[in-house]
């Protein structure tokens, strides 16, 4: 087991917070296609709000804090919400389009000790990119911030999401990756927005085009392990936890808002009205959202990918039922395996209303212990 | 006799405690180290002005049945170790900015 997945499970065992992804701002400058955000500002959390949210954040015991948007750089205040968390030790990772970074922004991102920085881009040719961000000219910009970034010796990782715009382009994409020094994600999941609206999932890419994505070993690594045949649950996986959403991750939207992931937008209170450490541990949604196993699923704990689904509980959610299937994870093992879910068996004839997949290749945190042994009174192991 | 030694966190570092450990994460490679009881004492107190034998004294000697000249050797090791990794900072003088490790 990895040190992460062990600290991951530790944190779960101590019911700590361990991750944190706080939008700072809906609002953008770019327009992207895809979005599933609503950009006006409807009353964002002050300075002084954040910073009293960061501080209640590091007393729960939040060390992975995700900082995201909207663009976060539009934030006036960004640099004095960043000096606060780096003064609260979090481990900050950052997520940006990069439009507005230059060498003073990356020089400063360097010195606040930055984890990591995930950058959009969506194609290695800059009209591509721009036709999906509506911005002429921000690939250049987002590139040439990339390379700000890297001559800090800053950890970079390239976003792309896969669809219609763009979908022949992804292996461009990660060439760029590979020539700047960042790492890449290919995301082909456009998700439905925020309130529910699902007419931008009509930009995901055809299930054939899905099904050659999931083939291609630059991506997937073994074909052979990653389209697999399905496994159907065995009694583990029926105890099984679907995610960290909820159970040692949660999501801070810029309005205070709380929910278990930004990809599962069940209220569960908010900030500016309550402590964050008493959500976490009081919220009723939670409470509900942590009790639910696979073998509560009537649909999924029946069905023949049962064992190996990575079924998301925030689209099934957002399709209406929390304890139902996401119909965008049956289509993505379906193009993994070429067999159908119980769930698209049970809606045979009829039209899905998505395909949502996700792919993730961040490379993996390296980890060490330092740690004590019986004879010394300080020791280090390996 | 041995000169003294000032450790300070480094400013570039992330860490939490989780239990009775401490998570620290440097910026420098994105690696992840856990610290036991015992380092994390020394980690927590790691002010740069309080000299590294007066921390094992105060803080570990008082909390633990070690010999005092042992747990300065231990200390020194540990305190080493994690300056290699850009976690703490080291020097013969105090340290009253530590630098961020390039």
């Amino acid at each position: 087991m990895s040190l992460m997945k062990e600290i991951g499970e530790r944190a779960l065992g101590l019911g700590v917070p361990f991750s944190v992804h706080l939008d700072l701002t809906y609002r953008c400058n770019e327009q992207c296609v895809h979005c599933y955000l609503d950009h006006n500002d409807h009353g964002e959390m002050t300075t002084a709000e954040i910073k009293h949210l960061l501080k209640e954040m590091a007393e729960a015991g939040v060390f992975i804090l995700t900082l995201s948007g909207g663009e976060i750089f539009l934030r006036k205040d960004f640099f004095e919400i960043l000096e606060c968390a780096r003064d609260l030790t979090f481990c900050i990772r950052l997520k940006t389009n990069a439009v507005l970074i230059r060498e003073a922004q990356a020089a400063r991102l360097r010195d606040l000790g930055v984890e990591s920085i995930q950058v959009s881009i969506y194609s290695h040719r800059p009209e591509v990119h721009d036709t999906i961000t509506k911005v002429p000219g921000s690939f250049r910009r987002s590139i040439n911030a990339i390379r700000f970034l890297r001559s800090q010796g800053l950890k970079v990782v390239i976003a792309n999401v896969l669809m219609t715009e763009n979908m022949h382009d992804y292996r461009g994409a990660h060439a760029l990756a590979d020539e700047l020094g960042a790492g890449f994600t290919l995301d082909p999941t456009v998700a439905p927005m925020m309130d529910g609206d699902r007419s931008i999932l009509n930009l995901n890419i055809h299930e054939s085009a899905l099904h050659d994505t999931y083939r291609d070993e630059s991506l997937v690594g073994s074909v052979e392990e990653f389209c697999a045949p399905p496994r159907p649950a065995d009694e583990s996986n029926m105890e099984s936890l679907p995610c960290s959403a909820g159970h040692t991750a949660c999501y801070v939207s810029p309005y205070g808002e709380f929910y278990p992931c930004v990809q599962f937008p069940l209220s569960c209170g908010n900030v500016r009205q309550q402590r964050f450490i008493d959500i976490w541990r009081n919220s009723e949604q939670l409470k509900e959202v942590r009790s639910i196993r696979l073998r509560d699923l009537s649909s999924c704990s029946q069905c023949a990918h049962g064992g190996s689904c990575t079924r998301c509980p925030g689209l099934a959610f957002m399709e209406g039922n929390m304890r139902g299937p996401s119909t965008q994870d049956c289509e993505k093992s379906f193009a993994r395996t070429g067999i159908p879910s119980a769930n698209l068996l049970s809606k045979k004839g009829k039209t899905s209303p998505a395909r949502l997949v996700q792919i993730q290749l961040v490379p993996a945190v390296t980890g060490s212990r330092l740690s004590g042994t019986g004879s010394r009174a300080i020791a280090i192991a390996s | 006799m041995n000169k003294k030694l000032y450790v300070a966190r480094s400013p570039r570092i992330a860490a939490r405690k989780l239990g009775e450990e401490t998570l620290v994460m440097s910026a420098q490679g994105s690696t992840l180290f856990t610290l036991n009881p015992t380092a994390t004492i020394l980690w927590q107190v790691a002010d740069g002005i309080t000299a590294l034998d007066e921390i094992v004294e105060r803080h570990i000697c008082s909390e633990f049945d070690v010999k005092l000249e042992e747990a300065i050797r231990d200390a020194e090791a540990l305190a080493a170790e994690l300056s290699r990794h850009g976690i703490l900072v080291i020097s013969e003088k105090p340290i009253t900015s530590p630098k961020s490790p390039t």
